[in-house]
């Protein structure tokens, strides 16, 4: 999710993968990847990142013409499962309207050259499902029509470059048809082309780019889409599992007596979590397992337990301590780790007319995905199944297979919609515990996590302050730029980081304002704790650029600049600069520019606002695509009325425009919902909230009643959409805020700090 | 070709036989008798999730804020994670699975026409509370349909209220026919 290296623009990708064709027995053409050497994965913790695989099968077209497209990527609300067929579909050239998309199982194979994947990438992270599939799915549609396309030009004898395909036939100079259900039989026993076939030119697209409704829309109306969650085997016992309140703490005392009395409770036992010292890459903590013969018999087995938790070595940590230590850190003169340096800054301080410095603190932030972490397994010697809603299924596998023994390529994984991901699903520590308990219990297992067991044992979004510092010319011109960053890192007990920075997944070297101010510096501390932690929504960036986009509002008015004018002075001229991290290989200012300028407009941001209404704008770069948020606030009685709600969004070329459209709407108000009240905190080494009661999700009433979003027309490659439309969503409502009201919101979550202070 | 695109995986739907008991709790769900000789004091979201396997209704929080489990008992909006399912005996309990008549209900249409749903967790519960606030009122304004206090952690929350809005025309229009 940072500094790893960004295979997006690989021009090569496409060409390494060899597509198959084959008959199925009904006489179907089938369509699908060859094996080919796996590589580096430029999101590790999705696991490798494999070439063309053997028996996968993306397209399958039937006799009477029904065109099945399989879905390969992990559904969590962010849209692939409709996205992703589209670009197949698109260069099939069939009629959207008469597809039918199936969801494909986890593809892991054994070949000589050791482990792959038949479908390629199905991990869901760094919004990375659009730019992969961009690369190599659209090539398989594209194979399969060349091969119908060859069949009819065998069949008519005319050559196939005289042919043309539309909406499933294919049709020849006079005008006459064969549909391509016709032509299976003949395709199916072609070899398929030795090269890559031409793609289609963005001009002859018709479904990419056009408003395309959920696959799954009339099955979720229903009740009839599977969760994970809604999966069940006839003879699995289900599963609650009493977890350790104290991190890395223990079970001191355990009486079960009264819990195995409750009916249905089959059976009580104990689960070990890491130690201290230890990876969190398996179960999360120490725990005591009910197994019992339904979810609520479980629940109240659970409830009759009496365990005494023995606190672990953070039992004095709490959100307080984790503050001082951060403010005692950023007062101290050490330099702290160095992030990146350009410049020099201590002679730009020396020769500043001015300096502006401000602190800004983000809190621990929980996943609460509505869908609690659950996973159904069925443990044999030889064979395991496992249903459940996942975003590393990868990571699945690999988590099985050691703590079963089972071979990977007798693991069988169906993957299934997720109420939500946001992250959360990037550990599969839930999967470990399932594995493990249906190891021990010798029967299938349904673990279910109660919305407690999920809050209060996350992989939170870390916590952290950020010094800013600014130096100003007799010009008001920046000269120099400095974030100090003291945080829990995310780059903490996981295997998969071990070569990375300590301050990875807290700051991003290339980030805005980086290569726009000639002194600047990045430099990281370390706040130990305990808390696990993990990704996020657009995890990185959330947590810097609210710091970095409230601190650019409060330089512009402490130069009486206007903070959209300051913005585009210090992005300049349109051009691309250089950004290593994963989003890059550029930051382009103009794109950048553009989302500001869009969202700026739509508000109407010239237009002074009267009375106790005021404007806020911010914008970010996030994993390849551009942002910008600009809302019209007023804050009465110190709560914040959002009066418009205003997202620009950059994602290159878009593929589903009504997707683009509910991703921006939808970040934006997960960005305002946890700026204004979600936070995680600690207290004698135990997490203090524990349901929505008390991480209170924003309600419908308290949401903008629209979100307007502005998709920017574009021609590049495309980028993902899930997460660009959340980082500037909390400092442009806190620029809001401050020009509503002149109070300035340097802590998230605004809370009833307003309500305080007015 | 063993491997081709695979549908997936449904939960298998248990039928429960109606058995008439003295003992037995009798429950109306969707227009079907049941017959419950289990613990009555068994939250209706899990007797409907675990034991018939109407698994449209969700589990979200369990202590009835989220909405993700909003069922209809007589015609009102309620948390079935909150409710036992004693306390719906001899009561009209109408889940997302049985919303619908012969066509869609004008919220499903709707919902579907908006396209609401994001990862579509918490959307069956959603128009269960759309479903109870039109019942009460035919044609909400912003205002009444912002009381609606179900979560949705995809924040989709302006479709919702586009869709709901469109339930009410589409039903509006069905009225008139």
């Amino acid at each position: 999710m940072t500094r790893v290296r960004s295979n997006r623009n690989d021009p090569d990708l496409a060409r390494r993968k060899f597509l198959f064709v084959g008959a199925a027995a009904s006489g179907a053409l089938l369509v699908g990847w060859r094996v080919g050497r796996a590589q580096a994965s430029a999101l590790p913790y999705l696991g490798a990142r494999f070439d063309a695989q053997p028996l996968g099968a993306f397209i399958r077209i039937e006799k009477n013409g029904d065109v099945i497209i399989g879905a390969r990527g992990c559904e969590i609300g962010q849209g692939v499962k409709t996205s992703l067929p589209m670009l197949i579909a698109e260069e099939l050239d069939v009629d959207w309207s008469h597809v039918r998309v199936e969801q494909l199982p986890y593809g892991y194979v054994d070949t000589d050259q050791g482990p792959s994947n038949k479908y390629g990438s199905q991990g869901a992270g760094g919004s990375d499902n659009i730019p992969s599939a961009w690369k190599d799915l659209r090539q398989a549609g594209a194979t399969a029509r060349w091969l119908l396309l060859v069949a009819a030009s065998a069949q008519w004898n005319i050559p196939a470059g005289q042919l043309h395909t539309e909406a499933g036939n294919v049709i020849a100079p006079d005008g006459s048809r064969l549909s391509y259900g016709a032509l299976v039989a003949t395709a199916a026993a072609l070899d398929p082309p030795k090269e890559p076939v031409a793609l289609k030119k963005p001009e002859d697209f018709k479904i990419v780019g056009k408003p395309t409704r959920t696959v799954d829309a009339r099955e979720i109306v229903t009740g009839q889409a599977t969760f994970g969650i809604d999966a069940y085997f006839a003879d699995a016992l289900f599963a609650v599992i009493a977890r350790c309140p104290y991190l890395d703490g223990s079970i001191d005392k355990l009486d079960d007596a009264d819990a195995r009395k409750v009916p249905g409770v089959k059976d009580v036992i104990r689960l070990a979590g890491p130690k201290p010292e230890e990876a969190f890459d398996g179960v999360l903590a120490n725990g005591v397992v009910v197994l019992a013969t339904s979810t609520w018999a479980a629940l109240k087995g659970r409830e009759s337990l009496k365990i005494e938790w023995k606190p672990g070595p953070w039992a004095n940590e709490s959100s307080v301590t984790l503050a001082a230590r951060a403010a005692e850190l950023l007062k101290s003169d050490d330099a702290g780790v160095g992030v990146r340096g350009d410049g020099d800054l201590p002679k730009a301080r020396k020769q500043a007319k001015k300096t502006v410095a401000a602190r800004y603190t983000m809190p621990f932030l929980a996943h609460a995905t509505m869908e609690p972490p659950n996973a159904l397994i069925s443990v044999e010697k030889d064979k395991v199944v496992l249903i459940a809603s996942l975003q590393s299924p990868s990571g699945a596998s690999q988590i099985i297979n050691r703590i079963t023994g089972v071979a990977r390529d007798k693991i069988e994984i169906r993957l299934v919609r997720a109420g939500g991901g946001f992250g959360r699903r990037l550990k599969n520590d839930f999967v470990a515990e399932a594995a493990t308990i249906g190891k021990a219990a010798g029967k299938p297992v349904k673990l279910i996590w109660a919305r407690e067991d999920d809050i209060q044992h996350d992989f939170y979004r870390p916590f952290g302050v950020h010094d800013m510092l600014a130096t100003l010319d007799r010009k008001n011109e920046i000269t120099g730029w400095s974030q100090r960053c003291a945080a829990t890192p995310r780059n903490y007990r996981d295997a998969g980081m071990k070569d990375e920075p300590i301050w990875t997944g807290c700051l991003v070297p290339d980030d805005f304002p980086a290569n726009l101010i000639a002194n600047l510096q990045k430099s990281f501390y370390t706040v130990d704790s305990g808390m696990p932690r993990g990704w996020w929504r657009g995890p990185v960036h959330t947590f810097g650029a609210f710091a970095v986009e409230s601190f650019i509002d409060e330089i512009a008015h402490e130069i009486k600049q206007d903070p959209l004018a300051l913005r585009l002075k210090l992005l300049g001229e349109a051009r691309e600069l250089p950004y290593k991290d994963y989003g890059g290989p550029v930051f382009d200012t103009g794109r950048m520019a553009g989302v500001l300028k869009a969202a700026a407009f739509k508000i109407g941001w010239e237009h002074r606002r009267e009375g106790d209404r005021g404007l806020g704008i911010a914008g970010h770069f996030t994993f390849g695509g551009y942002a910008a948020h600009a809302f019209e606030v007023s804050a009465i009685d110190g709560n914040v009325v959002i009066h418009r709600a205003v997202c620009a969004i950059d994602v290159g070329r878009v593929v589903n425009p009504l997707g683009v459209e509910a991703q921006a709407m939808g970040a934006t108000i997960d960005g305002i919902s946890t700026a204004l009240n979600l936070a995680v905190t600690l207290k004698d080494g135990k997490v203090q909230q524990s349901n929505f009661s008390d991480y209170p999700l924003l309600h419908m009433g308290r949401a903008p009643i629209e979100v307007e979003v502005v998709i920017m027309p574009s021609d590049k490659e495309p980028s993902g959409a899930g997460e660009m439309g959340i980082p500037s969503a909390a400092p442009a409502l806190t620029n809001a805020v401050f020009a509503a009201t002149a109070y300035r919101i340097r802590e998230l979550p605004i809370g009833d700090q307003l309500r305080r202070i007015l | 070709m063993q491997d081709v695109p695979a549908r997936a995986a449904k939960p298998t739907a248990k039928p429960i036989a109606p058995v008439s008991a003295d003992k037995s709790l009798p429950l109306r769900i969707n227009g079907k008798a049941y017959f419950f000789d289990g613990d009555g004091d068994i939250p209706l979201l899990w007797y409907l999730r675990d034991v018939l396997r109407l698994t449209g209704t969700k589990f979200g929080c369990g202590i009835g804020v989220c909405g993700a489990c909003t069922v209809l008992i007589d015609g009102k909006g309620q948390r079935a994670c909150l409710t036992p399912a004693k306390a719906a005996a001899n009561r009209d309990v109408t889940t997302i699975e049985g919303l619908a008549g012969a066509e869609l209900h004008p919220l499903q249409q709707a919902w579907i026409e908006e396209d609401v749903a994001q990862c579509g967790y918490c959307q069956a519960g959603q128009i269960m509370a759309a479903a109870d606030l039109l019942k009460r009122n035919p044609n909400p304004n912003d205002d009444d349909i912002g009381k609606i206090s179900n979560l949705c952690r995809c924040g989709t929350y302006p479709r919702i209220r586009r869709a709901i809005k469109r339930a009410a025309e589409i039903a509006r229009a069905n009225a008139k026919k």
